[in-house]
């Protein structure tokens, strides 16, 4: 599949750090085939903030997890730095809603799991897995199991193993879907944070249309049956941004129309 | 909890722990002391041929402190055959966890020999080892086998989805991901099997021994038994039961050190 799209970068074009073009995702289901998705294009460069909306089984997820390499695309290409994503792989860290911690290991250890995985020395990994444990404000959790931890921590622990593998790619799939407001809130702060000091690039699925707003650098809008993008908003507010404010208000209800047309 | 609450809540599980044993010796001594015939002897008697057994100084007779012997045989071969089981068990019920092939190969077969309860092998194992100890040796591994293989396979097999997803989108390749995941996550479950084993092991002991040995716990209940010496038998039961509950004490705390992380165990 590869050759039709080993089209040379031409001057002036700055390659995209994803480039997801017209693929469609099909399921075998018993007998039938659900087509997931259909004809999603989308190009993401190098820093980008995305969010992903759209009702229940639009494939958000779907997406998520064929750039993550989890699932593989049913036509279509999609390219990371113009090379097929064939598989897995630490460029690309997976947030995971239900967390995916190993609850074997501490917090370090979960954190120093990807570096050592990929053959770097104990210590370093070590002294990598305590820069992150401090980011992310667990110090003192450092040595707890999993199952000792608040969801909102564990939510930390998933950002931070993934910051610590050095993956070029955030992968978060309703990441703070199951946190309270407040702690949300803080997260979401902290998200900014670190995605603007180590240049990420951010693919952020959420169902609440406010968060996209106040996270992204542009939404994009996807409807179901079967799943398509239908818009791809860019967000020019200022950060942080202040979800009273009157432009961002108009963005919600241009969103929340774009949803409810298509349902 | 403050110190004192902590130690009066300790105090008072000690004081149910043995309220049971203490109502039913009560029990035991009531309905077989005082005049009468009774087939079954009072505790003080037992507690007197116990000390006997395992001391002497009191009957001085044939049986008169051997219970150290007799003990260590048990002991060797609960742990022996307990041991060789947890050797072919854990290796064979990880390759039938994580390989289809061996799981068709294997499977069935072992489903249809499951069944057959430890018992029913000791006339076929009296043919094939002969009369001695390599039978009894060879029923312990066989009472011990099952329970080890049987929880390794569901451990292997159980491990959540998402941990391999996690594992390979952090940089495990299809090698480590055995070591790195299958084996911890599965943990939980091989230490129950092993738990298990050892207590089908001291299930099985007696029935081993009675196929002929000289030496053994079970060797002497079998042979008290036939001598009508019931302070004896009674007294080998005590011996298996405390020693099974001290060696399953040990498996747990064991598991308490190595599965700190499991909120089941830890
Ligand atoms: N492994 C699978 N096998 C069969 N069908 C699947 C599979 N995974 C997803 N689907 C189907 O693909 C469609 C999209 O699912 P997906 O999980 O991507 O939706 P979603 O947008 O993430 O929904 P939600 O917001 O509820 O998480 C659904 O119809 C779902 O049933
Ligand atoms: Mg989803």
């Amino acid at each position: 599949m590869g050759e039709v799209l080993e089209r040379p970068a031409t001057a002036g074009t700055v390659l995209p750090i994803l480039d997801i073009r017209h693929v469609d995702k099909r399921f075998a289901f018993g007998a039938e085939t659900i087509t997931a998705l259909s004809d999603a294009t989308l190009r993401i460069d190098k820093g980008e903030f995305v969010c992903l909306i759209g009702p229940s089984g639009c494939g958000k997820s779907t997406l998520l997890r064929m750039v993550a390499g989890f699932e593989t695309v049913s036509a279509g290409a999609l390219l990371m730095w113009g090379k097929p994503v064939s598989g897995p792989g630490p460029d690309r860290g997976m947030v995971f809603q239900d967390y995916g911690l190993f609850p074997w290991l501490t917090v370090s250890q979960n954190i120093a799991f990807g570096p050592i995985a990929r053959g770097r020395p104990k210590a370093e990994a070590a002294a990598t897995a305590r820069r992150f444990v401090e980011m992310v404000g667990l110090t003192r959790f450092a040595d707890a199991y999993p199952h000792q931890l608040s969801g909102g921590m564990k939510q930390r622990v998933a950002i931070a193993r993934v910051l610590a593998n050095d993956a070029e790619v955030v992968l978060m799939d309703e990441p703070f879907g199951a946190l309270d407001a407040m702690t949300r809130e803080r997260l979401q702060e902290e998200l900014l944070e670190i995605w603007a000091r180590a240049k990420l690039s951010i693919i952020f699925v959420t169902h609440a249309i406010e968060e996209a707003i106040i996270l992204a650098d542009r939404v994009v809008v996807m409807s179901p049956g079967p799943g398509r993008i239908i818009a791809d908003e860019r967000i020019a507010l200022p950060r942080p941004r202040d979800p009273t404010g009157v432009e961002f208000n108009a963005l919600r209800r241009h969103l929340s129309g774009l949803l409810g047309s298509h349902h | 909890m403050t110190a004192l609450a902590v130690r009066a809540a300790a105090s008072r599980q000690a004081l149910l722990a043995v309220a049971a044993p203490v109502l039913g010796l009560l029990a035991w001594h009531v309905t077989t002391s005082g005049p009468g015939y009774h087939l079954i002897p009072p505790p003080a008697d037992v507690a007197v041929q116990w000390w006997d057994l395992a001391f002497g100084g009191v009957w001085d007779d044939l049986y008169s402190a051997t219970l150290f012997t007799h003990a260590m045989a048990s002991l060797g071969r609960v742990y022996g055959g307990f041991a060789l089981a947890a050797l072919v068990a854990l290796p064979m019920g990880m390759l039938i966890g994580r390989i289809a092939v061996v799981r068709d190969l294997l499977d069935p077969s072992l489903q249809i020999l499951r069944p057959i309860p430890v018992t029913a092998w000791l006339p076929l194992a009296m043919i094939v080892f002969g009369i001695g100890p390599r039978s009894a040796f060879f029923l312990v591994f066989l009472g011990a086998f099952y329970p080890i293989l049987l929880n390794t396979v569901f451990g292997v097999r159980s491990v959540e989805g998402r941990l391999f997803e996690a594992a390979a989108m952090l940089g495990v390749g299809r090698q480590a991901v055995f070591w790195k995941v299958v084996l911890p996550a599965s943990l939980p479950s091989i230490f129950t099997g092993l738990r298990l084993g050892l207590g089908f092991a001291w299930v099985v002991i007696v029935v081993g021994e009675m196929t002929g040995v000289q030496t053994g716990l079970g060797a002497i209940i079998m042979e008290a038994r036939q001598l009508s010496r019931t302070e004896i038998v009674i007294s080998g039961m005590v011996t298996i039961g405390v020693l099974g509950f001290l060696s399953d004490r040990m498996v747990q705390l064991l598991g308490q050190r190595l599965l700190r992380w499991s909120p089941q165990h830890g």
